[in-house]
């Protein structure tokens, strides 16, 4: 434990990304050279790439530590927490310093003592929690409560822990980051042999050898924000760019290794079972292929259409009840089906064709696709597949154009993909312009609202009043008796600054404070942006945004300038998405 | 009626006809130490310890103004007035008023832990208590001086080897020169940002030794990189750090017990060292007055007066008052200025 807190530490006082690492490089070499530390480098790993064991303490437990252990009241232990915003930290600063035991590896800690903790009775499970505490050295409790809760929160991304563990393996980052997927799951219980494994020099033929279907690390795109004068003089020609719809659906990687077939969401999460609809299509591709695409809910039409046709593709708000679902009804099968919209093909024949570029892997994709499908049609079988079709247009500005009739089709803008460009890992920032995934979006839907409650945050944002409640007028001017309705929260959007600035307007127009809430008197507004907007029985407003962000703090507004609800209601969808595609590229695209 | 009420000026005491730390101009003020929102400009006439004098001069110009030593008694119709060290920085007081056998004690700030620089807090009976309430909730409990010292030292030090200044941010008045009059100086040269020498040249005036501090401008640039450079909050990332080059950047206050009050500056490390009292502080210093009546002032004023009640059941109620944490709230009223 003393190693894990130790790293926790030099992780948590380093500012850069630089030291984070090199502290990350140093414990991971130190296993890699003491076979006994391992095990516990195995944990360091898991706990760094973001795995949480299922709940070993429930939150209840922690929080009767707090009060008994501390032995103040629950009240000031809850005014504790709010202060602090993170209950690890209010536990390590709130309990007494115990006598310090002797020292036992983080290994021995999850296997022999937390991992069986569950099994046992309630007041046993306290019992022990409450011994152990007081055996911890003060400096370890931190990071002790901290892999309870198992939110770390140092700092550390999971390409940062990909980057540290490929250099002390001397090993491609590309090829760490595909060797830690699926290690930081909730119910895994790594081991030594697990590091090893991460470590271990590249295997001949370790990709198809890296079975259970395990999917790629997920390409991702940069948001493209400058304007479109400047797209030529930075992109060059549209040419140069393989142009795609960007989707409203869920990004997946279809994996066929053999006789398996995995679907992998881009948190890495296996959703195989909720989507049965894509067996078929699982099946009739050839083994070892892995397709990455968006998930959709699309109705097809019927009669024969071209493999890049969209038609019957349903809005967000489909496959949203589909989310979450670990048990399919056949009735929701059939009226909610889902399609793998394709856009780029990482592996073939069993080799990692990531290297390709762009057009390469997408011509391969396409003739791929076609091939399935028309051994499909043979059989008298619709497979539901699509190939993303692609956009063209002589400009930027022609594109530029097409961009903002996305949302007409429910679709959230265009992603531009450089021609020559590989697969890459994770999400690049800065780096070679003509080697990445632009996504351009759509610009938000925005209204101006007033901040009317506050509420303190968590993590980096702890003890700062940083989470926000807006609210519209229900009238317009002319209304005396209008007020303002609350209709969405936002935490994002602001920078440190700005946010450090409205925590001192908000302590200082506070009306009321219930728990951690404070209400203020509406003096500043706010341009929220948002990038969906839907009718919602749910809400006062009578609507539910999506995505609400801070875009701007507008101290040039009075709050008696700020939108009503009747604006927001004039963003409403005048009818329900169209399902057929109005003025479109769709058809003939390619 | 109460020996001191609130009002929307400042606590008054209509017996005395005084204000104690008001925040608006008052006839008369008394002061029980420096810091800007304990001592407001505008009054006619400040009353404070003898030490508080220069400072309050320095900040405000030509003022008028009444001095007491420690322990001294004034009377003013027939309320007798006194101040008594209160350990928070140099000059700064308890003032304790007794009027018909009744006395009230009024904190402003305090700490119990001797600094080493400003008087040692003197615990004083009293049927009525005013406290300050910064840190009422017991996740503050400091380290001794000397351990957080040493976590300073060794933070320079290393910076010092590796080539790179260390910036260390505190409150000008006082944070600062408890580091100066402490710390080993002999790591590497020190120096200081102008607010902060400002005070320095009043400690040196009221006998405090502190160690040399040239101006950043006569150190050779070579020597900059091994030094430790204090300045206040509002001087984070501003212009005036840049001419440091590469440094190592770090806040002293209790705040910084909070991972993220440090984490969201952006700082690298965050040393907790405060001149208020911590959690158990407060609580001992509150139970020595033997006050039956206690008025918590800010900060944390309500858990903690609530704790009080409930866990000590003593009367014990919110002041409400303009004084502010002064550490967070000066520097978030600073940059709200700078950014109108």
């Amino acid at each position: 434990m003393k190693a894990f807190a130790d790293l926790y530490r030099r992780l948590d006082s380093a500012t850069s990304t630089r030291a984070k690492q090199a502290a990350m490089a140093e414990a991971f070499a130190g296993a890699r050279d003491d076979p006994g530390t391992r095990g516990s480098a195995a944990w360091m790993v898991y706990f760094l790439a973001g795995g949480k064991p299922r709940q070993i303490v429930p939150t209840r437990l922690m929080w009767r530590l707090a009060v008994e252990a501390s032995g103040y009241p629950e009240w000031l232990c809850e005014e504790c927490y709010h202060s602090v915003g993170d209950l690890a930290e209010t536990l390590a600063l709130l309990l007494p310093e115990g006598v310090a035991g002797e020292e036992i590896s983080l290994e021995a800690w999850m296997r022999q003592r937390l991992l069986p903790l569950p099994a046992l009775e309630e007041d046993e499970r306290y019992a022990r929690l409450e011994r152990w505490v007081d055996e911890l050295p003060a400096d370890q409790r931190l990071a002790f409560f901290k892999l309870i809760t198992g939110e770390l929160r140092v700092g550390v991304s999971r390409l940062q822990v990909v980057k540290a563990l490929a250099e002390v393996a001397g090993i491609e980052e590309s090829r760490m980051a595909q060797r830690i997927i699926g290690y930081a799951q909730a119910r895994r219980t790594p081991s030594a042999e697990d590091f090893e494994a991460l470590i271990a020099e590249v295997a001949h033929g370790e990709a198809a050898a890296l079975d259970a279907g395990r999917p790629y690390p997920f390409y991702l795109a940069q948001s493209w924000q400058r304007p479109v004068v400047e797209m030529a003089e930075t992109l060059g020609l549209p040419s140069d760019w393989v142009i795609e719809w960007k989707f409203d659906g869920i990004r997946a990687q279809l994996v066929r290794r053999g006789d398996n077939w995995r679907l992998w969401s881009r948190g890495e999460e296996l959703i195989s079972d909720a989507y049965p609809d894509l067996e078929p299509l699982a099946r009739a591709l050839p083994p070892d292929t892995t397709l990455d695409g968006e998930l959709v809910v699309m109705h097809p039409p019927p009669g024969a259409r071209p493999a890049d046709s969209l038609d019957g593709l349903a809005p967000f708000a489909s496959l949203q009840q589909r989310l979450g679902r670990k048990v399919v009804s056949a009735k929701t099968l059939k009226e909610l089906p889902v399609a793998f919209i394709v856009y780029d093909l990482v592996e073939l024949d069993g080799q990692d064709i990531r290297g390709e570029p762009q057009h390469g892997r997408r011509a391969s994709l396409a003739r791929l696709a076609e091939e399935v499908l028309a051994q499909a049609q043979a059989r008298g079988e619709r497979l539901p597949l699509r190939i993303s079709p692609t956009v063209t247009a002589p400009d930027w500005e022609a594109l530029d154009a097409i961009r903002v009739g996305a949302r007409a089709l429910g679709r959230e803008g265009l992603m531009l993909k450089a021609r020559g460009g590989a697969y890459g890992v994770g999400r690049r920032k800065g780096g070679d312009r003509t080697n990445v995934w632009w996504k351009w979006k759509l610009d938000p839907m925005s209204v101006d609202a007033v901040l009317i409650y506050a509420q303190r945050g968590h993590g980096r944002r702890s003890g700062v009043y940083s989470d926000y409640t807006f609210a519209v007028w229900s009238a317009g001017e002319e209304v005396p008796s209008r007020e303002l309705i609350p209709f969405a929260k936002a935490y994002s959007g602001v920078s440190d600054a700005e946010m450090r600035e409205m925590d001192f307007i908000i302590r200082r127009t506070t009306v009321e404070t219930f728990g951690p809430v404070r209400s203020v008197q509406p003096t500043q507004v706010i341009e929220l942006g948002f990038e969906g907007i839907q009718p919602s029985n749910r809400h006062r407003s009578g609507v539910a945004v999506r995505f609400p962000r801070m875009l701007r703090w507008r101290r040039d507004k009075p709050v008696s300038e700020a939108d009503t609800l009747e604006s927001l209601r004039q963003l409403l969808p005048a009818k329900p998405v169209e399902r057929r595609a109005g003025r479109s590229s769709d058809e003939g695209a390619n | 009626m109460d020996l001191i009420v609130p009002t929307d000026r400042g606590l008054y005491c209509a017996a005395g006809d005084f204000y104690i730390d008001p925040w608006r101009p008052v006839p008369r003020a008394l002061i029980t130490h420096a810091h800007g929102d304990h001592a407001r400009f505008g009054s006619d006439l400040y009353v404070c310890h003898e030490t508080s004098a220069p400072i309050l001069k320095k900040r405000f110009g030509d003022v008028r103004i009444e001095t007491a030593a420690y322990g001294e008694i004034l009377n003013r119709n027939g309320v007798e007035i006194s101040f008594h060290p209160a350990g928070h920085i140099l000059g700064s007081a308890q003032i304790r008023i007794a009027y018909r056998g009744e006395v009230w004690v009024a904190s402003g700030d305090y700490k119990l832990e001797r600094d080493g620089v400003s008087a040692p807090f003197e615990p004083l009976r009293a049927h009525a208590f005013i406290t300050e309430s910064t840190f009422g909730l017991p996740i503050y409990r400091w380290r001794p001086q000397a351990e957080t010292l040493a976590a300073i030292e060794a933070w320079w030090r290393g910076n010092a080897a590796a080539g790179r200044a260390s910036l260390l941010f505190g409150y000008a008045l006082g944070k600062a020169q408890r580091v100066l009059a402490s710390i080993d100086a002999g790591i590497g040269p020190i120096v200081c940002h102008g607010a902060v020498e400002a005070m320095n040249v009043i400690y040196r005036e009221a006998g405090v030794a502190l160690p040399p501090t040239p101006r950043a401008d006569a150190v050779d640039k070579a020597e900059l990189r091994r030094a430790l450079v204090l300045a206040p909050p509002a001087a984070y990332a501003s212009p005036w750090a840049k001419r440091f080059g590469e440094y190592s950047d770090a806040l002293a206050s209790g705040f910084m017990q909070v991972r993220g009050n440090r984490r969201r500056r952006g700082l690298d490390r965050g040393f907790v060292l405060s001149d208020h009292a911590d959690w158990p502080g407060l609580i001992s210093a509150i139970e020595a007055t033997g006050a039956t009546r206690v008025f918590a002032t800010h900060g944390a004023a309500a858990p903690l007066a609530r704790f009080l009640r409930e866990q000590k059941s003593l009367d014990a109620r919110v002041y409400a008052t303009a004084y502010g944490e002064e550490e967070e709230t000066t520097e978030a009223a600073a940059q709200a200025e700078a950014a109108q």
